[in-house]
């Protein structure tokens, strides 16, 4: 079996209560892995444990049919990841945060102005980010994803604190990075309508 | 070989061999510590500078070595538990910590009531085995600290080992540097090297002391190891079955 | 490799920048510990000359300590901590430009200004040099070994508290050495081998505490 990202036999163990147990996925290009389920049913824990943040009590997780845990460079290398603290500093402008996240890590050739008109983010290039609001934040956060440029998308609840065109560009710009055959792995409670091959793991 | 281990660190595995195994740690062990507290108390004789003061140390030597044993135990585990992710191993330095700072204590206040005679004083800062023997109590309290505060066992494991072990490379810092200080300030041992050797009379009961302590730590510790293993697996099958078993788990 | 480094050291000094508040806490706390001692032992000279390379070293220390909660605090607050863990570049690398932005902020303005302090304690002019000597390589080790206690208490409640405890008996022999080899530069007598041992030290904690902070950070993160 070959598969771009794949899970197998993932167990994870919260302190008292067993999250998931036996819970195996397989991912490939184009397709978005959607995570379904109740608040605390381990939707952001699933996906800590993909990124690599949270170590499972059993099972593991594969990148290119080889574990995670041997190759955590290349792997971080090729994924963004997006949650609900976006991990911005409040106190520099949108240009001192992306500039620190390029220097972290090679950024493809996507333009820096392209993206903050299509966010609409443009005209806050120079205030410092406390000063913007939540939904605003989030879109610095999605510039970030974008900028990156790396086929591995990992957002854990994507549309919190936007509004209904947010929500819609954030659909849209998953829909666009699935066709040029990138990937996605999304925890959401509300459902969501997109027409790309959708594999679904409940928990 | 490394599936022999795997299996001696199932945790029913291990609950039911050192059932077996606390007996043949504590029964040598108190035998021997009988033997040398009656030949230290009563067949050594006095040494010709200290009296009958110095016969402290066949509890305060053997009390020392095992505070740093306990050390040297709980980051040795911790180190197995994160490299090989050997839950046992991580549940032997929980177990171990309070027992090496309760033999750590020991060692600080025998040393203290020896000093007494000795020095005129009950603290002697100039000590460099005292003053070291102090750090050490604070990284036992530092360690016990971390592991209480974090409330996930897994967590607390990992946290508390990554501590011992950062502890352990300390303690050999702390111990010269303090021997360099105390060098500084003329500072007063109880043992000088190079000084006149123990008698046989002496150093046996010394000898069957720290040996009997060490068996006696070893019974402690798979005591105290049984009922953490039990605690942690609170919620699995084999303890539900042992519980409701006619014999009640003992 | 030192990408990262840079990178991570760059950001927090501009952080720092913004909130130049957080610079000089520590700072004050330093001369402000310095200050008390004479006023609760007396001004007597002697007294002050015998004990002023333990004062300023004991202040330095808890100074140090005070600056270093708020290491990872904010990181783990906003996420950025999160951001870090799954970045391409090795963590220890980043931790280490941490505590290299953190020591910069804190422990050099701190051997910066000694001088002044020791003035009032009547310290010899070559002692001077082998107090800011000391502390240069003294809030370096400090600085490094505060890393990994932070990390292990990041996002825990009372952490401050518990971050004092697990540092301090750590931080001893630095003190130890520290203080009295400037002790002996101030009684004219050879002081080499403090300089030597907290040199090592210092060679040993930047090789080996940023692979502590990097486990405890992705422990402390799970």
């Amino acid at each position: 079996m070959t598969a771009k990202l794949s899970g197998k036999d993932l167990t994870l163990i919260r302190g008292e209560s067993c999250l998931f147990k036996g819970l195996g996925f397989a991912l490939n290009p184009g397709e978005l892995l959607l995570l379904e389920g109740r608040n605390g049913s381990g939707k952001t824990s699933l996906m800590r444990a993909i990124a690599g943040m949270l170590s499972l009590e059993k099972g593991e997780i594969y990148w290119n049919d080889i574990p995670v845990n041997r190759q955590r460079q290349e792997f971080h290398g090729a994924l963004v990841w997006l949650a609900h603290r976006t991990g911005l500093k409040g106190d520099l402008n949108l240009v001192e945060n992306l500039r620190f996240e390029a220097s972290l890590r090679p950024q493809g050739n996507v333009d820096l102005a392209a993206v903050c008109d299509r966010l609409a983010i443009a005209r806050l290039k120079r205030l410092p980010l406390r000063s913007l609001s939540a939904g605003q934040q989030r879109r610095v956060a999605l510039a970030r994803m974008l900028l990156a440029d790396v086929p591995l998308w990992l957002m854990d609840e994507p549309f919190t604190n936007l509004d209904r065109e947010g929500r819609k560009l954030v659909m849209e710009l998953t829909e666009e990075h699935l066709l040029k055959g990138g990937m996605c792995v999304m925890a959401a409670h509300q459902d969501i309508e997109i027409n790309v091959p959708v594999v679904r793991v409940g928990l | 070989m490394w599936k022999f281990f795997h299996q001696m660190a199932s945790p029913p595995h291990f609950y039911r061999i050192a059932k077996v195994l606390i007996p043949w740690f504590a029964v040598p062990g108190l035998m021997l510590i009988a033997y040398g507290t009656y030949a230290g108390l009563f067949v050594a004789s006095p040494d010709y500078q200290q009296g009958d003061a110095f016969r402290i140390i066949y509890i305060h030597v053997p009390a020392a070595y095992l505070s740093m044993m306990a050390y040297m135990i709980m980051a040795v585990g911790g180190g197995i538990g994160l490299i090989w992710r050997l839950k046992l191993a991580h549940a032997v330095g929980a177990a171990a910590a309070p027992l090496g700072a309760t033999f750590t204590f020991l060692a600080l206040v025998t040393g203290s009531i020896w000093g007494r005679p000795m020095w005129g004083t009950w603290w002697e800062w100039g000590d460099p085995r005292l003053t070291s023997e102090l750090i050490l109590l604070f990284l036992y309290f530092g360690y016990m600290a971390l592991r209480s505060s974090i409330d996930d066992t897994a967590k607390a494991d990992k946290a508390s080992s990554v501590l011992a072990l950062v502890g352990v490379v300390n303690v050999v810092i702390v111990h010269y540097s303090v021997v360099w200080w105390s060098s500084l300030h003329q500072g007063q041992t109880l043992f000088k090297k190079g000084g006149p050797a123990m008698d046989a009379d002496m150093l046996y009961p010394l000898l069957a002391m720290i040996l009997g302590f060490t068996f006696l730590f070893g019974a402690m510790l798979a005591r105290r190891l049984r009922t953490e293993v039990l605690y942690r697996e609170r919620r699995t099958r084999w303890v539900r079955d042992l519980v409701m078993s006619p014999e009640g788990g003992l | 490799m030192f990408a990262g480094l840079l990178a991570v050291a760059r950001r927090d000094l501009l952080l720092a920048w913004k909130r130049p508040g957080d610079v000089l806490n520590p700072l004050f706390f330093f001369a402000m510990v310095c200050t008390l001692f004479p006023l609760a032992v007396g001004p007597s000279p002697e007294q002050l000359t015998f004990s002023g390379p333990g004062v300023l070293w004991v202040a330095a220390l808890l100074a140090t300590l005070l600056s270093l909660n708020t290491l990872f605090m904010s990181d783990h607050e906003d996420g950025s901590l999160d951001q870090l863990l799954v970045s391409p570049q090795p963590l220890p690398v980043l931790a280490l430009g941490k505590t290299l932005a953190h020591w910069l902020i804190s422990g050099l303005p701190l051997v910066l200004i000694s001088p002044l302090l020791a003035m009032t304690y009547r310290m010899p002019g070559d002692a001077m040099g082998v107090l800011m000597l000391t502390l240069f390589l003294g809030t370096i080790c400090l600085s490094l070994l505060g890393s990994i206690g932070a990390a292990l208490t990041v996002g825990l409640h009372r952490g401050t508290a518990l971050l004092s405890l697990l540092i301090l008996p750590l931080a001893m022999p630095v003190l130890l050495l520290g203080a009295n080899t400037v002790s002996l530069a101030a009684g004219n007598e050879v002081y080499a081998t403090g300089i030597w041992a907290l040199g090592a030290y210092a060679v040993g904690a930047i090789s080996l505490a940023p692979y502590a902070t990097a486990a405890a950070l992705r422990i402390s993160n799970e």
